[in-house]
């Protein structure tokens, strides 16, 4: 399965709240519903919590396809 | 008396243009004045009058001086020019050599950014419906900027505290100079080819108007306006404003502050997130509130309808329902049809015909009035005793009350 995004897991969460709050869904669909909300929310605050920055320096190859790079800081203009 | 000598034209002003290029203070001076008639040649060379209110003087602002121009002198334009005053030989008319022209009271630089931003203004770059939203949560960010110094430290830091879901691209370009605009537009529209970020922030740390002039450049407005990637510029301080604001899809005060823009913060998310799964299980909670009430309706219906239901103690049901709505409520209906099944069951077991079968009689009056205590019954009496296979008839022949048990 392809691994969401947290925009998507968001996206989809908000979704659901907004489903559910609407209230006309089935109950048997509203329980698949908030199964899938809880582990949305899981997701989303995993991200949140294990996330680490990832930081390259791109520049362009002779032929113009960027090429990446450690970034390290490089001091004081 | 001595023949007065003749003299070409050429020597005339062969001897004017001697007499002006001797004199020390012509060979450099500064005129102000309102230009007039301003004209560029093909050749590159520009020409133009200088006047004031009683007369007026020619001008030559020669290509390689024209082109160092940062701004466009325009007719009205009050403007003081450096320069050589001499004689033009072939048509003996004196005029100023500039080599430098600037904007009277104000700098030319000023003049320059008002300038260009009229005219982008006029060709729509700075529309607001050409502004692209910048995205919710980027994933990946380009910072086009200098590799070195405070402002590319600054937006790092903070996109890291607030975040670190991104990843950052570093485009490293300079940032002032001669080579600066060049180097920025050609990075911008390289980044926005390549599609290496979803969004762009372009700027530099603070600095004087001369500092920050790359991004007050016409190639880099172009290149920013041309990005489909959304562009926020982050030039300077507070108070600076450059072109690079006016055309990008939003303006930060700051490179800090570009990092604020771009990204949502962290800790922000999680509490907005707790508030969803507060709806989350808020919504679900009463879902399943109007699910139990409908069980509810749906039981005391079927007790109307059928007598025998009271039998069954509602509460034990309605706690067995509770319960399966906890455990998820899957399969409700299969549920459903589980219990009508024991209800059922329950219904045929206590049959009256069934209990009959055990052994059991009911006796009956005459009308059909059923015996249910001997007060009800005298000797010689007739009555029909109902056993599941048919009626025996009897007579009465006496009554005896069953021993009451004695209470301890």
């Amino acid at each position: 399965m392809k691994k969401r995004s947290f925009e998507e897991s968001a996206q989809r969460l908000e979704e659901i709240v907004r489903l559910l709050e609407r209230g006309d869904v089935p109950l048997e669909e509203a329980m698949a519903l908030f199964e899938e909300g809880t582990g949305l929310m899981k997701t989303c605050t995993t991200l949140l919590d294990r996330a680490e920055q990832k930081v390259r320096k791109l520049t362009a190859a002779p032929d113009g396809t960027p090429v990446e790079q450690e970034f390290e800081g490089e001091g004081a203009e | 008396m001595s023949q007065q000598p003749i003299y070409t034209v050429s020597q005339v002003n062969r001897y004017v243009k001697s007499l002006l290029d001797g004199d020390r203070r012509l060979a450099g001076l500064f005129v102000r004045g309102e230009i007039s008639n301003y004209k560029r040649y093909p050749s590159g060379h520009h020409y133009f009058s200088l006047k004031d209110g009683e007369g007026a003087l020619r001008c030559v602002l020669f290509r390689r001086e024209a082109e160092l121009l940062r701004f466009q002198p325009e007719n009205g334009m009050t403007v003081i020019a450096f320069g050589r005053l001499t004689v033009f030989p072939r048509d003996g008319q004196y005029q100023l050599y500039c080599s430098r022209l600037t904007p009277d009271g104000v700098g030319d630089l000023h003049v320059a950014f008002e300038q260009l931003k009229a005219k982008l203004y006029q060709e729509g770059l700075f529309d607001p419906a050409h502004k692209k939203p910048i995205p919710r949560f980027p994933t990946k960010i380009a910072l086009i900027t200098s590799p070195a110094g405070a402002a590319v430290r600054d937006m790092l830091r903070i996109l890291k505290a607030r975040w670190p879901l991104a990843e950052v691209y570093v485009v490293p370009v300079r940032v002032q100079g001669a080579e600066a605009p060049g180097e920025l537009a050609a990075a911008l529209e390289w980044a926005n080819r390549n599609r290496v970020a979803d969004l762009i922030i372009t700027g530099r740390g603070g600095g004087s108007m001369e500092d920050l002039w790359a991004f007050n450049d016409e190639r880099v407005a172009r290149a920013i306006f041309a990005c489909t990637t959304p562009v926020i510029s982050a030039v300077g301080h507070e108070p600076d404003v450059t072109i690079a604001d006016f055309v990008a899809d939003l303006r930060a005060a700051t490179p800090s502050n570009a990092a604020e823009l771009a990204v949502p913060d962290r800790s922000e998310l999680k509490s907005a997130l707790n508030g969803l799964e507060a709806r989350l299980t808020g919504a679900m909670s009463r879902r399943l509130e109007r699910a139990r009430t409908w069980v509810e309706q749906m039981g005391e219906r079927r007790a109307l309808s059928d007598p025998m239901a009271p039998i069954q103690d509602r509460r034990v049901l309605l706690d067995y329902q509770r319960e399966r709505l906890a455990r998820g409520l899957q399969g409700a209906l299969s549920g459903e049809r589980e219990r009508l099944g024991r209800l059922s069951a329950a219904l045929d077991a206590l049959s009256p015909l069934k209990v009959l079968a055990r052994g059991y009689a009911i006796p009956y009056e005459k009308d059909g009035t059923m015996v249910r205590s001997i007060s009800q019954a005298e000797t010689g009496m007739e009555l029909d005793l109902r056993l599941w296979d048919g009626t025996l008839r009897c007579r009465v022949e006496g009554s005896a009350h069953q021993k009451q048990r004695s209470q301890p």
